[in-house]
């Protein structure tokens, strides 16, 4: 069992993760959303419609996709909780 | 049967199956109480938890604050669902690992001492009781526009509930009547959203409805209405927004690392069974979460432009119903600035504060008001409250729709309230009596003094509801601020920085505090005149400062931290077992 092999494939991840979550968030939703906006999707400006929608949608598949992957690790490492 | 009638009816029926419940899931001992035994299936517990963190606010305000806003309404529906993903991936699957009661145990181990512990007991109870006034209030609000008791009386009411499942059922009744909570919440904010939405687009789907056309064959899409009627009116465009950038992002920012930092948020999440589950269960959280953060943004839009449709360029004589209903409320008021009988909305304020009624009617009809009139066009004051509460009514729906929206709210303010009051009176019978103090009690007697904190804690946070502190509507910005800029980053630090000591912890913490509450203190309380973007540092709101609040804990942390030893043995221990998940202490079953 080697943990330290462990932690860091964890850290890996979640700089992977974290950083789609600020991309999505806080760069498309808040620092782009005017370029964004000259683009539609069906009623919506883009930039607002990932401001006050997409984003969220987008949080949920990310926890999801974090636990299923996280899981995987932890099989890998052979230290799964079940 | 008359709507005061079937508000009656609805209430008292959902009343009764929270006690109910409560009854039935009942604490038998402190692991019960604390943490429901440990054994809460991830998906209850997502749903739990939705229910803990969507307020009075969340369900009551937030859709007509968005209305307002437009697109800085953003910093909401982000802020208070982006947190979930810092909680999902930072914390929530090692504070579950740790496996004890509360958070300030975390602090007490990981930080080596009662001092770290006591640190977090103050913030804990300063942020949740913030949280609880305001949520007490918000079920007096409730029961006076619905029921028309007074407002103390409503408070009343709701301590009384609270006081029994919350006294009785401890954690683990909570959770279960978090449940049907979130059950009855979820189903009274969507069936007027539905109704609204068809009302306005034909699509019965309102996070879809609200990008489709206006059913008028105009075949021009409802935010596009929405921006030309506003810009035409002279107001900004909703879809663009008034804040800056920065400030945005920092409100966002401060919001979302504040969710992830609130006491009563986190422990929901040492109730499920291992760290998987822990995991899981806060993207079911969030699912829950989202079926009302991404309705209340529709709602929002279609309120708003309902409301202009139907109001702007009206006769008085010609208004809906739901118009003059809210107006006995006090909650719309009319000055017709020019004398001619037409309602004008325009932007500004129709007058300085809120309304007050003279008692005698204007000669349209309408209720005259003391108030001098503003200078703008503006003749029509709006609490923003009413795009929610207005809606069963403006789409037309029977009157039990009212009566389940009025179940709804009640519903939300009771789960979070319940919450907020478990946290802060397990910080006090365990962590203050039990460690701090070093008390010898039997698990029985610790049992004991929880409930006995638990309902002084029921009865201070009725009394801050009846008698609220003039501020409670400013001081939210305090719960995430504090909570952004004191246990979120002790916490993040305490699990993924080994070399974090507790001189460097708590020095972050107490200075992230202190500047937070000064900053905010200075704007909100000292020099409220003051409270414009030109004189906030960099341009950030009070609400938005947290961030930087965050920011200085852990600069100064990291700082402070090298000036000492290193943390000892057995913490470098602990961390290396709460960094994996094997080897979770078996809950029992339910």
């Amino acid at each position: 069992m080697d943990n330290q092999a462990y932690w860091r494939a964890n850290l890996r991840l979640l700089s992977i993760l974290l950083t789609l979550w600020f991309m999505l968030s806080f760069g498309f939703g808040i620092l782009l959303v005017e370029p964004l906006n000259q683009f539609r999707i069906g009623g919506f400006k883009l930039g607002f419609w990932i401001a006050q929608q997409g984003a969220i949608y987008f949080f949920v598949i990310l926890i999801f996709v974090y636990a299923a992957l996280m899981k995987r690790i932890d099989r890998q490492h052979g230290v799964a909780d079940d | 049967m008359s709507v005061e009638l079937l508000t009656y009816l609805f209430v008292g029926a959902t009343f009764a199956l929270y006690i109910g419940i409560a009854v039935w899931t009942r604490a038998g001992s402190t692991k019960d109480f604390y943490v429901a035994g440990g054994g809460v299936h991830p998906i209850a517990n997502g749903m739990a938890t939705a229910a803990d963190w969507m307020s009075a606010a969340s369900f009551i305000s937030m859709a007509g604050i968005i209305a307002f806003m437009g697109y800085d309404g953003t910093v909401y529906l982000m802020g208070w669902t982006g947190g979930y993903v810092l909680l999902a991936l930072l914390l929530a699957p090692y504070l579950r690992k740790f496996g004890e009661f509360t958070v300030p145990d975390f602090f007490g181990s990981r930080y080596y001492g009662n001092a770290a512990r006591s640190v977090a007991v103050v913030c804990l109870i300063l942020i949740s009781f913030t949280y609880v006034a305001g949520q007490m209030r918000g079920v007096g609000i409730v029961f006076s526009k619905f029921i028309g008791v007074e407002i103390s009386t409503g408070v009343i009411v709701g301590m009384a509930v609270v006081f029994v499942y919350a006294v009785l059922g401890g954690m683990k009744g909570i959770t279960y009547t978090q449940v049907a909570q979130y059950v009855v919440m979820i189903f009274a904010y969507l069936v007027p959203a539905i109704f609204i939405s068809l009302l306005i687009t034909d699509n019965p789907i309102p996070q879809l409805g609200w990008g489709d056309a206006v059913n008028d064959g105009s075949g021009e899409s409802v935010l596009d209405r929405l921006d030309n009627t506003l810009i035409a009116l002279g107001f900004d465009a909703y879809t663009e927004g008034a804040k800056s950038t920065l400030d945005v992002f920092a409100i966002t920012m401060a919001l979302m690392i504040g969710t992830a930092g609130l006491p009563h948020v986190i422990v929901r999440f040492f109730t499920v069974p291992r760290v998987s589950d822990a995991r899981i269960s806060a993207g079911w959280a969030l699912i829950f979460i989202a079926l009302l953060y991404t309705t209340a943004p529709a709602v929002g839009a279609f309120a708003r432009l309902n409301f202009i449709d139907t109001v702007h360029g009206q006769e008085y004589n010609y208004v809906p119903d739901w118009f003059k209903t809210w107006e006995d409320v006090g909650l719309i008021a009319w000055t017709d600035k020019n004398a001619d009988g037409v309602i004008e909305y325009a932007p500004g304020a129709p007058f300085a504060g809120k309304p007050e009624f003279t008692g005698e009617l204007t000669d349209a009809g309408s209720r005259a008001i003391a108030n001098a009139p503003s200078d703008n066009r503006n003749e029509v004051y709006v609490d923003r409250d009413i795009m929610v509460l207005a809606n069963p009514q403006i789409a037309e729906l029977p009157a039990w729709v009212g009566a389940l929206v009025a179940a709804g709210a009640l519903a939300a303010a009771l789960s979070t309230a319940a919450g907020l009051l478990l946290v802060i009176s397990t910080s006090i019978s365990h962590d203050l009596m039990k460690k701090t103090l070093a008390r010898p009690l039997t698990d029985r007697q610790e049992l004991g003094y929880a409930r006995m904190a638990a309902a002084v804690a029921v009865l201070i946070a009725g009394y801050l509801g009846i008698n609220p502190p003039g501020f409670v509507a400013e001081v939210v910005a305090f719960a995430f601020g504090l909570a952004a800029s004191s246990l979120f980053p002790a916490i993040l630090l305490g699990i993924f920085s080994r070399s974090m000591n507790r001189e460097g912890a708590i020095a972050g913490m107490v200075t992230g505090l202190l500047f937070t509450i000064l900053y905010i203190t200075w704007f909100k309380f000292i020099d409220p005149a003051s409270n414009t973007a030109e004189h906030w540092w960099l341009g950030i709101s009070p609400e938005g400062i947290g961030t930087v609040g965050a920011v200085i804990n852990f600069a100064v942390a990291f700082l402070v931290a090298r000036a000492f030893p290193e943390p000892p043995a057995e913490v470098q221990t602990m961390i290396d077992r709460i960094r994996i998940p094997s080897g979770v202490e078996r809950p029992h079953d339910h």
